[in-house]
């Protein structure tokens, strides 16, 4: 599982005031990977993807995609070179249909959309793709519901959804476990499984017995910066991992 | 499916008749004033109509919209004082100065964003009223009369207030099956899901910040266009047509008939005006009686009057 590297972070350093949020913090992810995140609260890692993803600037450090840099691009033109993320907080249209949502991402890659005439929620080019992400995440029964309608859940299975419609080589994916129950969490996690390989995954997720079950490498950050960096064995055996965050309880189902 | 009669259909199918059908009535008794009465209200409708495009569909708060109105109406004010008439280069020229004007304002206050949006587009709008207000030539605050409407070819004469009222409306109509192709575009989801989440737009890849700087542009020129409309009518321009308040009033009419809907502006801008008109027939304390009927509305009936409809609608159905 070491191809060349699709993803390379330099030094990459955020602060919010006093606090360091990203810490000299360097990493790479090689195409084709699954890559987890992991750490406790507030260690960063929200922070991190919404660096790769444009949301927010370093104050220092590099980010490269596929060769490019692209640490001052903004979001919208690192979403058009294949680099798609998923919220933790869910972050959907939520006044619009379920088909809607989709079909908007997929849009977003189908050219410009300075198209002032034909309707657009009758284009097969924009409705079909849409409707194929549906069936994949499970979502197609609801299609035509609000976004607003759906469960906890489902608006879990759309934020992924959202971010797979653009066809992405890359998906940056904030906690998509948080909050679902046991069943929806194996669903989730026969969906990664099925995507892995397919597409390079940055993978944030509390969920240990997710993470170690589909991850091929993992860096566990605390306080911003990188204490650990491997495969699942590799980090289930460092001693610095399992004092800073894993601990004895959940270290002992892990 | 929905049934095929319902409030709301019904509503809208006699606004629409009541509408076309208004001169017959006003030729036959005579009542010029209402005619008269009525093409304002329908030139306001139609600027209306543009700020919806923003507002309703696109969620941008511009307290300001009246600007485009003046702009519009000094367009064919001042082209007319220079002994310009030819509607055809009156009214082009009102457009393209409202959609300049537009993108100048729009470029620069869309890169605000809640509050300070609202209090930048007022500014600019009021920058614009104390503008022309100073501007000694063209009659400063007193305004400018205008001595001949915009000329056209033949048959079609502005001074005929049936064909006035008729051209309105055409206007009007136009202008809602225009923001309605819009609103149904690529173009309008795109503004439609910069409302709804602007974040997240950016994250699948749409540059947001252009869609809706052109959605603003699209709007002021649609207000421009009723601004050279209502120039006409009143055959006098001034400053108090760009006035806050007439932004505010058209922010009213947008929220009271029901924002993001097709016709509900139209809605908006005949309760408005119509019961303006009654009121301030009744009482010149007008005022405070619409005062509280506006906040009813608003806190009440979310959505506006075409929201309160469908509503009956949903209700007579279940
Ligand atoms: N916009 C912000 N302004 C100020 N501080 C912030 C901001 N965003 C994050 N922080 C702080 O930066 C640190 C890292 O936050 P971040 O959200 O990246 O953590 P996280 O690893 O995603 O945590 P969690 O597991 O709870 O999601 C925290 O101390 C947080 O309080
Ligand atoms: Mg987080």
């Amino acid at each position: 599982m070491s191809g060349p590297a699709i993803l390379q972070v330099e030094n990459l350093a955020k602060r919010f005031g006093g606090i360091v949020a990203t810490d000299d913090l360097s990493l790479e992810i090689a195409a084709g990977e699954l890559h987890a995140v992991i750490g406790p609260n507030g260690a960063g890692k929200t922070t991190l993807i919404a660096q790769l993803s444009g949301q927010l600037t370093p104050d220092s450090g590099r980010i490269h995609f596929s060769g490019a840099d692209i640490t001052t691009l903004p979001m919208y033109r690192r979403s058009r070179l294949g680099l798609a993320r998923s919220f933790q907080i869910t972050s959907l249209f939520l006044d619009l249909s379920v088909l809607d949502n989709v079909a908007l991402a997929v849009q977003a890659h189908a050219g410009h959309s300075f198209r002032f005439w034909r309707d657009a929620r009758r284009e097969p080019a924009l409705r079909d793709p849409a409707r194929a992400v549906l069936v994949r995440a499970g979502l197609s029964e609801r299609a035509d519901q609000p976004a607003s309608a759906l469960s906890h859940g489902e608006h879990r299975q759309l934020e992924l959804a959202m971010a797979l419609a653009s066809a992405p080589r890359m998906l940056l994916l904030d906690e998509p476990m948080a909050g679902l129950g046991p069943e929806e969490s194996s669903a989730m996690v026969t969906m990664l499984r099925a995507l892995k390989g397919k597409v390079t995954i940055l993978l944030v997720e509390h969920d240990m017995e997710a993470v170690f079950a589909l991850a091929d490498r993992i860096t566990v950050l605390v306080y911003g910066r990188v204490i650990a960096s491997g495969t699942p064995d590799d980090i289930r055996a460092n001693a610095a991992v399992r004092e800073a965050y894993l601990g004895e309880s959940e270290g002992a189902h892990v | 499916m929905r049934p095929a009669l319902n409030f709301r259909t019904i509503v809208t199918v006699v606004l629409i008749a009541a509408l076309v059908l208004l001169p017959l009535y006003t030729g036959l008794s005579g009542n010029r004033f209402l005619l008269t009465l009525f093409t304002r209200i329908v030139i306001m409708a139609l600027a209306a109509v543009s700020l919806n495009l923003m507002l309703g569909y696109g969620g941008m708060m511009s307290f300001g919209h009246a600007a485009y109105l003046g702009i519009g109406g000094y367009a064919v004010g001042i082209l007319a004082h220079e002994g310009v008439l030819n509607g055809f280069v009156q009214w082009p020229v009102a457009l393209a100065a409202s959609a300049l004007f537009a993108l100048v304002i729009g470029a620069l206050s869309l890169r605000t964003r809640g509050v300070y949006f609202i209090m930048i587009t007022l500014a600019f709008a009021q920058m614009t009223y104390y503008t022309f207000a100073g501007l000694a030539r063209y009659g400063g605050d007193d305004g400018l009369t205008i001595y001949k409407r915009s000329q056209f070819v033949a048959p079609i004469d502005l001074s005929n207030k049936t064909q006035f009222y008729y051209i309105c409306l055409a206007l009007l109509f136009g202008a809602i099956y225009l923001v309605w192709r819009l609103t149904n575009s690529r173009f309008g989801m795109a503004i439609q899901g910069a409302r709804s989440n602007d974040i997240r737009m950016r994250a699948i890849g749409f540059p947001t910040y252009r869609y809706r700087l052109v959605c603003f542009v699209i709007a002021g020129t649609l207000c421009g266009l009723a601004g050279a409309l209502l120039a006409n009518q009143n055959d006098f321009v001034s400053p108090s047509i760009m006035y806050w308040t007439r932004s505010g009033d058209l922010i009213i009419m947008v929220v009271l008939g029901g924002m993001a809907t097709p016709f509900g502006p139209v809605i908006g801008a005949v309760a408005l005006l119509v019961l303006e008109e009654a009121l301030s027939g009744i009482t010149e304390y007008w005022q405070i009686i619409l005062g509280p009927l506006l906040l009813l509305v608003v806190l009440f009936a979310r959505g506006g009057i075409d929201g309160l409809l469908a509503r009956a609608d949903s209700k007579v159905r279940s």
